[in-house]
């Protein structure tokens, strides 16, 4: 399924928040790498495909993780 | 009558805070089941008794700070066939690795012990399901949670509600408001109030999430301060010397990719979990770098508990253990490792996670760096360092390529081995890395 714009932006700060419970959102730029701004670890950012995955229902495969970087690519993979 | 003390829960440890009482006088317990959460300026820790029976008084209140070995409840034990006494502590700041006590709990993640003879507490008011089988923490999980035990599926030994069962059943059902402090689990100034679990806004179709206790707010500097005691300890004890290596992780990182375009996103693996494995069971095959140095003599352990530094949000750094490592299907251990992470970062860890570590791997990869030379964890005598997956050229039966490598490095103490048997350890952990779907 694919969400609008403001959905995905959405779905996408939520997950975040979820990991990172005092991450500073409107403080990240759209083009920022979460994994640098945030430190995620590979564990988190499973995670956070996880939460992205649940709550766009679609399937996330490892091929796409590249296309999840920043808040841009994540709203353009869910949206697209 | 028994007495349940404020444990040492590692070396450097000489006092500690009771955050959270999990029972109340007048629950049942079982040895095993988790009765109180202790602070020890490093995280909160969910303290197990070793007494079966009747709670009776609760001896300390909400954040006192006693000293290790002070009783903190007592257990009446007439109730439990063969019970035991509450051992006595180590004398604080002793620094001898206190034996377990108890048998270990199995290694299934996270699981409560099952209670051998599940006897339902006595109910206590409406709305608590008092016929329904539940550990004491699961009960007041539940309550906590304003969910009806009743509801709760079982998975627990002869229908046993454990606290896994509630917080399984939690994710899945948005909690009801009907929330029910006890006076009892109130924190004492100067803490921060409790964190309430409360369901943050979610988005139409996301379902609620899982439960994060918020963490508390560590004092920093009593934190740092006690990694500092211990790393100056090590490094004033402990004759280190380190060794590296670089491992091509072709197999592996090909292996993974193949496994996990079969699983849910929920399942997939990632490379740590191979070197965990391969760690684990290098650890078992060279008992030698697998144990303590204590009283001027190496002892080795007779099972492998891999301990995980894990850095916590805010600075902070934990290495609990995941228990038996070495006997964990590489799925167990990635779910194991998942929550181990989440435990430590936003939950809690138990005592024996906490003291059990018989050998500390560090992964920094994440972090973009290619290889870590760590400080050996006392009184364990070897830390496996692991840097980021880096594609190199590499050269394979004379022909170059490009392959995933990854620098491992092995930082052990010189009183309990040599370098050619850290070589040894290193090198098996490669071979092992080469064959992943055999691990």
């Amino acid at each position: 399924m694919t969400l609008t714009i403001q959905d995905a932006r959405e779905l996408v700060g939520d997950a975040l928040l979820r990991i990172v419970p005092d991450a500073d959102l409107d403080a990240l730029p759209d083009d920022a790498p979460f994994r640098d701004e945030l430190e995620l670890d590979s564990l988190d950012f499973l995670s956070f495909v996880e939460l992205l995955s649940t709550g766009s229902g679609r399937r996330i495969d490892e091929d796409d993780y590249a296309s999840l970087r920043t808040m841009r690519d994540c709203v353009a993979f869910l949206s697209g | 009558m028994a007495e349940f003390r404020m444990p040492s829960l590692g070396a450097d440890m000489d006092e500690g805070t009771v955050i959270e009482w999990l029972v109340q006088p007048g629950d049942t317990v079982h040895k095993g089941d988790p009765v109180a959460v202790v602070d020890t300026d490093k995280a909160a820790i969910e303290v197990e008794t070793f007494a079966g029976g009747t709670i009776g008084k609760l001896l300390v209140p909400v954040g006192e700070r006693v000293q290790v070995g002070t009783p903190l409840a007592t257990i009446d034990s007439s109730t439990e066939v063969g019970s035991v006494p509450v051992p006595r502590a180590p004398a604080a700041g002793s620094a001898a690795v206190e034996a377990p006590t108890a048998p270990e709990p199995s290694a299934a993640p996270a699981a409560e012990l099952p209670a051998p003879e599940p006897s339902a507490a006595p109910a206590r008011g409406a709305g608590e399901a008092g016929r329904v089988k539940a550990s004491p923490y699961a009960r007041k999980l539940a309550r906590a949670l304003g969910i009806d035990l009743g509801t709760v599926p079982a998975t627990g030994q002869r229908g046993l509600i454990t606290s896994q069962d509630v917080r399984r059943f939690a994710e899945t059902t948005p909690p009801a408001n009907g929330r029910r402090d006890t006076s009892l689990s109130a924190p004492a100034a100067p803490k921060p109030a409790a964190p309430t679990v409360s369901a943050p806004p979610t988005t139409p179709g996301v379902p609620a999430p899982p439960i994060r206790r918020a963490a508390r707010h560590v004092v920093q500097r009593s934190q740092r301060g006690t990694i500092a005691r211990l790393m100056a300890r090590a490094g004033r004890e402990i004759p280190h010397y380190y060794l590296s290596t670089t491992v091509d992780l072709a197999a592996a990182v090909g292996w993974l990719t193949r496994t996990n375009r079969e699983l849910p996103v929920t399942e997939r693996l990632v490379p740590a979990a191979l070197l965990l494995k391969a760690t684990a069971l290098a650890a078992r095959r060279h008992p030698e770098l697998n144990g303590y140095w204590t009283d001027d003599e190496f002892r080795p352990a007779d099972q492998v508990h891999l301990g995980v530094a894990i850095s916590l949000r805010g600075g902070g750094l934990v290495a609990p253990a995941l228990h038996d490592a070495d006997a964990l299907p590489v799925r167990d251990l990635m779910a194991a490792l998942r929550d181990l992470v989440e435990r430590a970062r936003s939950g809690r860890l138990r005592r024996a996670e906490m003291t059990d570590a018989t050998i500390t791997i560090t992964n920094l990869g994440d972090q973009g760096v290619e290889s870590v030379h760590g400080i050996v964890y006392p009184p364990q005598v070897a830390l496996v360092g692991a840097g980021r997956v880096v594609e190199r050229p590499w050269a394979v039966n004379g022909l170059l390529g490009v392959r995933p490598c990854q620098t491992l490095t092995l930082a052990a103490d010189h009183r309990a081995t040599d370098g050619f048997t850290g070589g040894r350890f290193l090198t098996t952990i490669d071979h092992l890395l080469q064959t992943p779907e055999e691990l």
